[in-house]
């Protein structure tokens, strides 16, 4: 058989002793039971095709367009390999190489996506035609005629996981009297036009306990979708970019309230690690990054924060737990909140099936992933959901809508907002 | 075989299991070529059924097609049982996940095969029961594949390994009847075949549902580390605890390597100035367990202990516990490759052993890593390296020269990962001709043909030719022996 062979990087994937101990952890191979579509399989099968051992036909890009990304895998293995960025690399080598063309009209979806989510100005625009749709009744609408059922599928999901944009839109707090720390809030893309609300709870938290909310002004879009999508191009600029803006502000930490971001930002340092004009830099921006809950829960004092009474059940976002090893902290929070219940579900740490725009891409996979947390939220019986992330939120709360279940699905800064107000 | 053979069972197999349930493409079979030992070779095809009867048809066409089988649960075995060596069908049973029952009463699981290990625990524990092999590997390995191995595990000390639980079991035979052996109730009449079935790594048939002996979970669980100045002095420790007559629940080594590495993989801080430790446990009534400990801390700081470490909450003797499990993974931190070796010593010799072992991979230039049951004597020495720079042939030649000190001692090749493709042909080194003979009767009874994962157990063979590193094993185990 003669193949061009796809070349990249496979040395984070060195340590793997194929030892199968992150197999039970890995949310495709829960599903399947398969090795194709296991941590293993794949990083096998990675690096047998960067060794030219086998064509990276359509078949083998499957099996790793099953990939949800979710790390679970990177985070139990005792061995440190990397598969995070393993998996990237893959990623851009096939997206580079175009091996394997897409179904055409996904294949447009997602360049659009890319493309809007990097361009404040037109993610603005398509914002407001989309709240458009949502406000002047078009939604319902097109729901209730059957319509939408006509629509074509991968549109129809789309439509049932774009996000809300009716929300309202962020508002810095007043800068506190006495303030003992200084940070920047990410903003991201889509976060800022959908749920401004989160960050605004975000900042009213931070601002409550004594931390100054800087703005920034230049910052933009993490590029997180854009290196997963395997577009390592437009990931660097869009690094660049923030990494500029943030020095500016000159603060002690960046804090992020989409953990999706978070993880992404966290890896700035070895996005650009091979850039000398760049590294040093990226590292000092890496190193302030801190996810929300992370932020707050190492701060000094362990009084209480606030009252609510409500039950409430976590869900551990991937790139929170897995990404960045935060599972204690939104915990301990939520528990020094008086009056608050907080219930285990079953498989906490398994990815909810959201994944970026996993949704789109692996429908099946996606839906049964989403099932699967949802009876697990269910069996809890809690009053609330609780996330750190949003694509989770959205994930969780058209899973539980699908079954008629108006449960509330809230931010974990949300919660505490309303606790401490 | 002939193309047309092939194409006509793969569409068999699909017939029967569905065809995402079977997979025979090049990129496919390539990621059942493995499991966590070292040998290597894909499979004609692997089928993936869902419940017994698809089982007993995939082995009946496979047979039709007169091609052999290989049984495979999480692919986590340590000596290529589940390799396929000539062209083999690969039957899985990662689809058999059910537990079908927790008798609390009768103290019994009926199980699927695909079902991990620690999930009968985990159905157990509502119960007040839980199930007593665990494989450092139980998260993730199978009780088809634990059955298969005779799997053990730190527990085994106090416990036995699964040839002491398993009570029952359903298995699909080569011919593609199904066969019931042994029962839940005890003393049955005939012959009990259970304890044969138990270790034979599938080469007398796929073992389609398990009953399981659970056990009271103990009143008290007392976990605690100590520290030594060097491996001699907490060897000397265990024995002294051991001849005292105290039988810990499970009493586990790891020297200075290991713990360099599990404090790099996880959040357990053990001191790195410690030449090495002990992880014991100790279980039963609340007034045992205490007399028990202080009996025991005694002894090891009579040898020389320099510190205990109690584990005073769950969450703590689970980070010890997963220190200690998942010690193995863990060292690839320290250099990129391992072979693990299984053999096991009199515990009267091990210190010897050990220094025999540390001498070996000195001469060969590797580090040696040690984490072992050093309660029944049951010896893991690592042999740690970089197959950028070292080759497989050295390392292997340097385990056969360890396999070698450990029978001269009077021990044994294997303490629970088996022997599959690792160690067979290294039988002859432990068996006579008339041994081997009668074991390979007992063998055709069931297997008459030699189509149950051929190539596996037994040496001398040829089916497994094929593979690099089977014929290194073989050139060593045939020309180290006098
Ligand atoms: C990190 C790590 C730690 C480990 N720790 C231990 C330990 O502490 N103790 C220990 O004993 N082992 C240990 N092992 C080895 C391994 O986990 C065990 O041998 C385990 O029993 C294999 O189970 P599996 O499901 O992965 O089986 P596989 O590797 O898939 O198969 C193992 C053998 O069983 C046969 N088999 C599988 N399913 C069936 C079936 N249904 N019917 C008949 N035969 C079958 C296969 O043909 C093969 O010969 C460890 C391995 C790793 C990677
Ligand atoms: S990725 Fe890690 S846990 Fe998974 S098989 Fe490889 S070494 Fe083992
Ligand atoms: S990243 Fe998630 S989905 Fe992908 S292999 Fe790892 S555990 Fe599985």
């Amino acid at each position: 058989m003669s193949f061009a062979p796809l070349t990249f990087d496979v040395e984070p994937a060195r340590g793997c002793i194929h030892c199968g101990v992150c197999l039970e952890s890995c949310p495709t191979y829960l599903l399947t039971g398969l090795e194709t579509e296991s941590p293993r399989g794949r990083i096998h099968l990675m690096q047998q095709v960067a060794a030219g051992r086998v064509a990276p036909t359509d078949t083998l890009r499957t099996h790793l367009d099953r990939c949800l990304a979710c790390r679970a895998c990177e985070a139990v293995c005792p061995s440190g390999v990397g598969y995070g960025a393993l998996i990237e690399n893959a990623r851009a080598a096939f997206e580079e190489a175009h091996v394997v063309p897409r179904s055409r009209l996904a294949g447009l979806l997602r360049r659009m996506l890319l493309a809007l989510v990097a361009d404040p100005a037109r993610l603005e625009g398509a914002a407001g035609i989309l709240a458009l749709y949502e406000r002047t009744g078009l939604r319902h609408l097109l729901r209730a005629t059957g319509l939408r059922s006509r629509m074509p599928k991968a549109l129809r999901r789309m439509e049932a996981l774009y996000p809300p944009l009716t929300r309202p839109r962020y508002r810095a707090p007043a800068r506190p009297a006495h303030a003992t720390a200084r940070v920047a809030l990410l903003l991201g893309c889509v976060m800022r036009v959908a749920y401004g609300d989160v960050h605004t709870a975000a900042a009213r938290v931070l601002s409550r306990l004594g931390v100054e909310v800087v703005d920034v002004p230049d910052q933009i879009c993490c590029g997180a979708l854009h290196a997963h999508a395997g577009e390592r191009h437009d990931a660097t600029r869009l690094a660049k970019r923030n990494i500029e803006a943030f020095e500016r502000a000159k603060v002690d930490a960046i804090v992020v309230d989409a953990a999706g971001c978070g993880a992404h930002l966290k890896g700035y340092g070895h996005l650009l690690a091979g850039d000398p004009q760049w590294a040093a830099r990226a590292e000092t921006f890496t190193s302030k990054v801190r996810d929300v809950t992370e932020y707050l829960a190492s701060r000094e004092g362990n009084e209480r924060l606030g009252k609510l009474a409500l039950r409430v059940t976590y869900q551990s976002p991937c790139h929170l737990a897995h990404a960045q090893r935060i599972t204690q902290e939104p915990r301990a929070l939520l528990r020094r909140v008086e009056g608050l219940e907080l219930i285990e579900m079953a498989e906490a740490e398994v990815c909810c099936g959201s994944a970026g725009s996993y949704n789109l891409q692996q429908p099946e996979l996606a839906d049964e992933l989403r099932d699967r947390k949802v009876d697990a939220i269910l069996a809890t019986g809690a009053e609330a959901v609780v996330s750190a992330n949003p694509g989770c939120m959205l994930q969780v709360r058209s899973g539980l809508e699908e079954r008629g279940r108006d449960i509330p699905v809230l931010h974990l800064v949300e919660v505490l907002d309303r606790a401490m107000s | 075989m002939s193309t047309r053979t092939a194409d006509r069972l793969v569409r068999d197999l699909e017939s029967i299991c569905g065809e995402r349930n079977v997979f025979w493409r090049e990129e496919d079979t390539l990621v059942f070529e493995y499991d966590a030992g070292f040998d290597r070779r894909p499979p004609l095809a692997v089928a993936v059924p869902k419940n017994t009867d698809e089982i007993a048809r995939c082995v009946r066409a496979a047979r039709d097609a007169g091609v052999a089988v290989v049984p495979r649960g999480a692919g986590t075995g340590l000596s290529g049982g589940t390799i396929a060596c000539g062209d083999a069908v690969v039957i899985s049973t990662a689809r058999l996940r059910t537990i079908h029952e927790i008798d609390a009463v009768s103290r019994v699981a009926v199980v699927d095969p695909g079902v991990p290990n620690l999930e009968v625990s985990a159905a157990a524990r509502p119960h007040g029961l839980f199930f007593a092999p665990d494989p450092a590997s139980q998260r993730v390995s199978t009780i088809g594949g634990n059955i298969g191995t005779n799997a053990g595990g730190p527990h085994a000390l106090r416990y036995g390994s699964m040839v002491d639980h398993v009570l029952a079991v359903e298995m699909v035979l080569p011919d593609g009847e199904v066969a019931v052996f042994g029962g839940v109730a005890p003393d049955l009449p005939g012959y009990d075949c259970v304890p044969l079935i138990v270790g034979s790594e599938g080469t007398l048939g796929i073992v389609t549902k398990a009953w399981l002996r659970l056990l009271p979970l103990p009143e008290d669980v007392r976990t605690f580390l100590a520290e030594f100045p060097d491996v001699r002095s907490g060897a000397r420790a265990a024995s002294a605890i051991i001849a005292r007559g105290i039988v810990p629940a499970a009493m586990e080594m790891l020297d200075r390597t290991t713990i360099r590495a599990v404090n790099a993989a996880f959040d357990v801080h053990l001191s790195e100035d410690a030449g090495s430790m002990l992880l014991v446990e100790v279980e039963g009534l609340r007034e045992e367990t205490g007399s028990a400990t202080s009996a025991i801390v005694a002894l090891c700081e009579d040898e020389g202990a320099r510190g205990v470490r109690v584990a005073e909450t769950q969450a703590e003797r689970e980070l010890l516990w997963k220190a200690r499990k998942l010690g193995y993974p863990a060292l690839a931190r320290i250099k990129p490759n391992s072979y693990i070796h299984d053999a096991v010593v009199p515990r009267s010799k091990l210190p010897d052993v050990l220094d025999s072992v540390n001498a070996i991979a000195d001469r060969y230039g590797y580090t040696v890593a040690n984490m072992f049951h050093i309660g029944d004597g049951n010896l893991h020495p690592l042999l740690l390296f970089d197959l950028r720079e070292d080759t497989i042939e050295g390392v292997m030649e340097a385990s056969a020269e360890i396999l070698k000190v450990a029978i001269e001692s009077g021990g044994a090749l294997s303490g629970e990962h088996g022997i599959g493709l690792e160690k067979n042909h290294f039988m002859f080194w432990v068996y006579g001709p008339e041994d081997l003979e009668a074991m390979q009767r007992a063998r055709s009874a069931f297997d008459p043909d030699g189509a149950m994962n051929p190539g596996k157990i037994f040496p001398g063979g040829d089916t497994c030719a094929a593979i690099p590193t089977e014929r290194i094993k073989r050139g060593l185990a045939e020309g180290m022996w006098i």
